[in-house]
C-alpha cells in the first residue's frame, strides 16, 4: 500500500466536509474519488496535499504516519497535485511557472532543457519560454503536469483534469496517465465523469455528503450504478418533443471583433443563425472566443457593421438594455460578478436584469414588492434551495446560483436566449433540470444558443452543432448521427500532441 | 531668443538628477509593493515622515547618513502600520493607504516643531577623482552625493532582483496571482509586509533627499505632492525599473527646466510652469493606458486585491 487514509475528519463551521473517510491505494494505482459537488472530495485532496489540516484521522505513505504541514512537506514526501482551476501565473513563462512548483528549482536554462526533455518523453510538447497567459487550457494543463512530473512524485492528484479538454486530449492524457501507473506512479484521480473513469481508473471510491458511500471497481459496474450510487437517487433524463423548427430569429454573419483584454481571443468570421424553436449548441475548450462571443450576442460589445440580426433587423449597435427590451437575453459563465453581483441579495439581482422585462420599475423608482415577488417565482420554478430572497447571491451555492441565474433569464420569456456554460460546477440532477428548462424554452418558441465545454451536454439538448476554435466557427452540423470523433475534428484541438514513444 | 542659451544645459543635466532622486528612491520602492500586488497610497505620508524622522536624526546625532538610517527606518515602521492593517486585518488597501498619508502628514509637523529654521549637517559631495574633472560629462555624471548613486544602484538591483533571482520570482508570482502563489506553499502575508516595507524605507529615503539635501532644512508638508508623483512614474513606467528611472528623471527634468524658465524670464505666467510637470505627466499617463494591449499586461493581475486564505 502506498497510502493509507483512516478516519478523516474535517468540519467547517455549519458543514462536515469530511467524516470519518478512509481508503487505501496501492503503488501504481489510478484511484478514482467520485462524488457530486459539495461531496468533500476537495477538502480531502487538500488534507493529503496538506493546504488543510485534518480535525481527526491518520494517514499513512509508504508505512510510515504522514501529517504534511504544508504543500512543501507533501511535496517532499512525494506528493504531487494537478489543479482544477490551474494554479498558473499568466504574466509568467513556462519555466518560471514550473520553477515556482519546486522547492530547489535548477538555474533557468536547466530547467528549460529538462522541460523539454520530459515533455517530449511523455508526449507533451511544450515551449519553455513561452507565457502562459498565451497557452490553451490544454497546454496549461501540460505546464501543471510537467511541474510535477520534474519531481519524481509517488502519487500524484488529478482534480478534474479533464473538464477542460478536447476529446482528442483526453485520450493523450490517459495515455500519460497509463504510462505513469505503468512506471509505478499512483494516481488518486477525481472526477464526476463516469466514462472516464470507467475506462482509467482500477478502482473507486465514492463520496456523498463528505462520507464514504461506496467502493466498486468502475470496470465492473455501470455509469448509470455509479451515478446513482453518488447522487443518491435515480437520475432524470431530459426529454423534448420533436418541433418543427420556425423562421430564422437571430442571425450572425461575418461577425469580427475585437476582444476587450489582452489575453482575449479575436473572433474571426463568425456566422450562423438559429431559429424559433431550435437549439444551437455551440462546443469548444475554454479560451476560444466563448466568453467574446457571448458579449457580442448580449450587447456588451457592440459591432457596428450589422453583423448581428434580430429577425433581419441589425442590433449590434444596442446596448445589453435595449437588447433586452428586445427579449434577446443572455446568461454569462461566470456566476459571481458577471451573471450575479455577489453581495447584493437575490432581490436586488433580479432587478439587475429584468427591472424592465417585468415592469419592477417606474418612472426611475423600483418596485420592491413586485422584484421580491418575482425572485421568489424564479425560486420556486428552479428549485433554488436558499433561506430566501433576501439571502445575498454570494451565499448560494455555486449550483443553486446557477439555477437561480438561468431561472431569471427563462421566466422572462426571452424570445432569443444565450447561455454560457448553463451547467458548469452544477451537480447531476441540478443540470438536468437546466437543460430541461432550455429544451422546454425551446419547444416554446425561443431561439436558444448554448455554449458549452460539455460536449455530452450538447449532443443531449442540441439540434445542431457547431465548434468554436481560435475565434472561428465552424459552419453548424446536425447533432444527430454526429460522433464524438467527428466532433474532436471540428474541434481540432489535438493537432500538436503525440503521444510518447519511449 | 536668448532664453535657452542663458541655461547651461550642463548645469541643467547636474541638477535634473538631483530633482529626480527623491521620486526616483519613492518610485522605485512603490514598484516592489506593487509588483507584489499591494497598492500603497501612502507614499507621500511615508516620504514625509521619512524626511522628518531623517531631519530629527541627522540633526541630533550630526551626521547625515545616520540620518538617512533613521529616515529609512522611520518609513518602513510607518508603512508596517498600513501592512498589518491591510495584510493581516484585511482593510481596504485604497482608504488605508489614503489615511496613511494624512497621518504621516500630521505627524511629521508634529515631531517638526522644534526643528523649523534648523540647518541640518551637509551631505559630503563625492567628487570622483579625475573622473569629476572631465568637461560636461564630469560635472553630470560624477560630482554628486552618493544618494544619487545609490539611487541608481537600487534600480539596477530591483531590476537584477525580479528579473533573475528566485526571490524576485516569488514577488512577482505571489503580485499574479495570490492564490496560486498560496496553493503551491508561499507565504503570501509575510511577503507582501516585506515588500510593503522596503517601500516605506525607500520612499523614507526619498523623504530624507528632501530634508537633508535638496532643500535642505524642514518644513511642513515640503514633499509637495512628490510622493503621488512617485505612483504615478510607477504606472507610467509599465512597473519596469528602468522606465521609471527615466520616468522620474523626465519629471525631474521638467521641473528643473521650469524653474529655469521662470529664472530667465520667459513671459509665461508662473503658475502655468509650475503646473507644466504635472500636466506632463497626466498626459503621458493617458497616452500610456489608452493602448489596451501590452502595457496592461506588465501591470500585477492581483494589484491592490485583499488576500485571504481559504480553508
Amino acid at each position: 500500500m502506498l497510502l493509507t487514509i483512516e478516519g478523516l475528519t474535517k468540519a467547517y463551521p455549519g458543514v462536515v466536509a469530511n467524516d470519518h473517510v478512509s481508503f487505501s491505494i496501492g503503488n501504481g494505482e489510478v484511484h478514482a474519488l467520485l462524488g457530486e459537488n459539495g461531496a468533500g472530495k476537495s477538502t480531502l485532496v487538500k488534507m493529503i496535499y496538506g493546504l488543510v489540516r485534518p480535525d481527526s484521522g491518520r494517514m499513512t505513505l509508504r508505512g510510515v504516519p504522514y501529517e504534511p504541514a504544508n504543500p512543501n512537506a507533501a511535496r517532499s514526501a512525494g506528493v504531487a497535485m494537478v489543479f482544477q482551476h490551474f494554479s498558473l501565473f499568466e504574466a509568467l513563462n513556462v519555466a518560471e511557472n514550473v520553477a515556482l512548483g519546486m522547492d530547489h528549482p535548477p538555474p533557468q536554462r536547466q530547467l528549460a532543457r529538462r522541460i523539454r526533455e520530459v515533455s517530449e518523453t511523455y508526449g507533451l510538447p511544450l515551449d519553455p519560454s513561452r507565457l502562459v497567459g498565451d497557452l490553451s487550457a490544454g497546454e496549461r494543463q501540460r505546464v501543471e503536469i510537467i511541474r510535477c512530473l520534474l519531481q519524481d512524485p509517488k502519487l500524484l492528484i488529478m482534480d478534474e483534469p479533464t473538464s477542460v479538454l478536447t476529446p482528442q486530449e483526453v485520450d493523450i492524457l490517459f495515455q500519460t496517465l497509463r504510462r505513469l501507473a505503468a512506471d509505478g506512479t499512483s494516481i488518486l484521480y477525481i472526477s464526476h465523469k463516469l466514462e472516464e473513469i470507467r475506462s482509467l481508473c482500477d478502482s473507486a471510491t465514492i463520496l456523498r455528503l463528505g462520507k464514504v458511500v461506496g467502493r466498486c471497481t468502475p470496470r465492473e459496474v455501470s455509469a448509470r450504478e455509479m451515478a446513482e450510487m453518488m447522487v443518491g437517487t435515480t437520475l432524470q433524463v431530459p426529454t423534448r418533443a420533436a418541433t418543427e423548427p420556425g423562421e430564422v430569429l437571430l442571425e450572425v454573419s461575418n461577425l469580427t471583433l475585437r476582444p476587450a483584454s489582452p489575453f482575449g481571443t479575436v473572433l474571426r468570421d463568425v456566422s450562423f443563425s438559429v431559429r424559433a424553436g431550435e437549439v444551437l449548441g455551440i462546443g469548444g475548450v475554454a479560451g476560444n472566443g466563448q466568453d467574446e462571443l457571448l458579449s457580442a450576442l448580449s450587447g456588451e460589445a457592440r459591432d457596428l457593421d450589422g453583423a448581428v440580426r434580430l429577425r433581419g433587423r441589425p442590433i449590434g449597435k444596442l446596448g445589453p438594455t435595449e437588447r433586452r427590451g428586445l427579449a434577446v437575453l443572455s446568461a454569462p459563465e461566470e456566476r459571481l460578478g458577471h451573471a450575479a453581483a455577489p453581495d447584493m441579495s437575490l432581490t436586488e439581482n433580479v432587478l439587475l436584469t429584468a427591472a424592465r422585462r417585468e415592469g419592477l420599475q417606474s418612472h426611475g423608482f423600483l418596485n420592491w414588492g413586485k422584484s421580491r415577488g418575482f425572485a421568489e417565482k424564479v425560486i420556486r420554478a428552479f428549485d433554488v434551495r436558499t433561506p430566501g430572497a433576501d439571502v445575498a447571491a454570494r451565499a448560494l451555492s455555486g449550483g443553486n446560483l446557477q439555477k437561480f441565474v438561468i431561472g431569471r433569464e427563462v421566466l422572462q420569456r426571452p424570445e432569443v436566449l444565450v447561455v454560457n456554460q448553463p451547467t458548469w460546477g452544477v451537480d447531476a440532477a441540478a443540470a438536468a433540470a437546466i437543460r430541461q428548462a432550455l429544451l422546454d424554452l425551446a419547444q416554446g418558441g425561443a431561439a436558444v444558443v448554448v455554449i458549452s465545454q460539455d460536449l455530452d451536454e450538447l449532443m443531449e439538448i442540441a439540434d445542431r452543432f457547431a465548434a468554436l476554435n481560435e475565434g472561428r466557427l465552424s459552419p453548424p452540423r446536425p447533432t444527430r448521427g454526429l460522433t464524438m470523433e467527428q466532433i474532436g475534428l471540428m474541434l481540432g484541438g489535438a493537432h500538436d500532441m503525440d503521444v510518447a514513444h519511449v | 531668443m536668448d532664453i535657452f542659451g542663458s541655461i547651461n544645459l550642463w548645469v541643467l543635466l547636474a541638477s535634473l538628477m538631483v530633482a529626480a532622486t527623491p521620486i526616483l528612491l519613492a518610485a522605485i520602492g512603490e514598484l516592489v509593493v506593487e509588483k507584489a500586488g499591494v497598492l500603497n497610497l501612502g507614499v507621500e505620508g511615508m516620504m514625509i515622515t521619512g524626511a522628518i524622522c531623517g531631519f530629527a536624526v541627522a540633526v541630533e546625532s550630526g551626521s547625515p547618513a545616520l540620518g538617512f538610517l533613521g529616515a529609512a527606518v522611520g518609513g518602513a515602521v510607518l508603512s508596517l502600520i498600513f501592512g498589518v492593517l491591510t495584510q493581516v486585518l484585511l482593510a481596504n488597501q485604497v482608504a488605508t493607504g489614503l489615511a496613511l498619508t494624512l497621518f504621516g502628514l500630521g505627524f511629521s509637523a508634529l515631531i517638526g516643531q522644534g526643528y523649523i529654521g534648523v540647518r541640518p549637517p551637509a551631505m559630503p559631495r563625492l567628487d570622483i577623482p579625475v573622473l569629476a574633472e572631465l568637461p560636461g560629462l564630469g560635472r553630470v555624471l560624477f560630482r554628486h552625493d552618493v544618494i544619487v548613486y545609490l539611487s541608481i544602484a537600487l534600480v539596477a538591483g530591483v531590476w537584477a532582483m525580479l528579473r533573475y533571482s528566485r526571490i524576485g520570482l516569488i514577488l512577482r508570482a505571489v503580485g499574479e496571482n495570490h492564490d496560486a502563489a498560496h496553493a503551491l506553499g508561499y507565504k503570501v502575508v509575510r511577503i507582501r509586509i516585506l515588500a510593503i516595507m522596503f517601500g516605506g524605507a525607500c520612499a523614507g529615503l526619498g523623504g530624507a533627499y528632501l530634508s537633508l539635501i535638496r532643500v535642505p532644512q524642514w518644513t511642513e508638508g515640503m514633499t509637495a505632492g512628490a510622493g503621488w508623483i512617485a505612483l504615478a512614474i510607477v504606472v507610467f513606467a509599465s512597473w519596469r525599473p528602468w522606465r521609471a528611472l527615466l520616468g522620474a528623471y523626465l519629471f525631474g527634468g521638467i521641473a528643473v527646466l521650469q524653474l529655469n524658465l521662470q529664472a530667465a524670464g520667459v513671459r509665461i505666467p508662473v503658475e502655468y510652469l509650475s503646473m507644466s510637470p504635472y500636466l506632463i505627466t497626466i498626459l503621458v499617463l493617458v497616452i500610456m493606458s489608452s493602448g489596451r494591449s501590452r502595457a496592461a499586461l506588465n501591470a500585477p493581475a492581483s494589484l491592490g486585491k485583499s488576500f485571504h486564505a481559504q480553508g
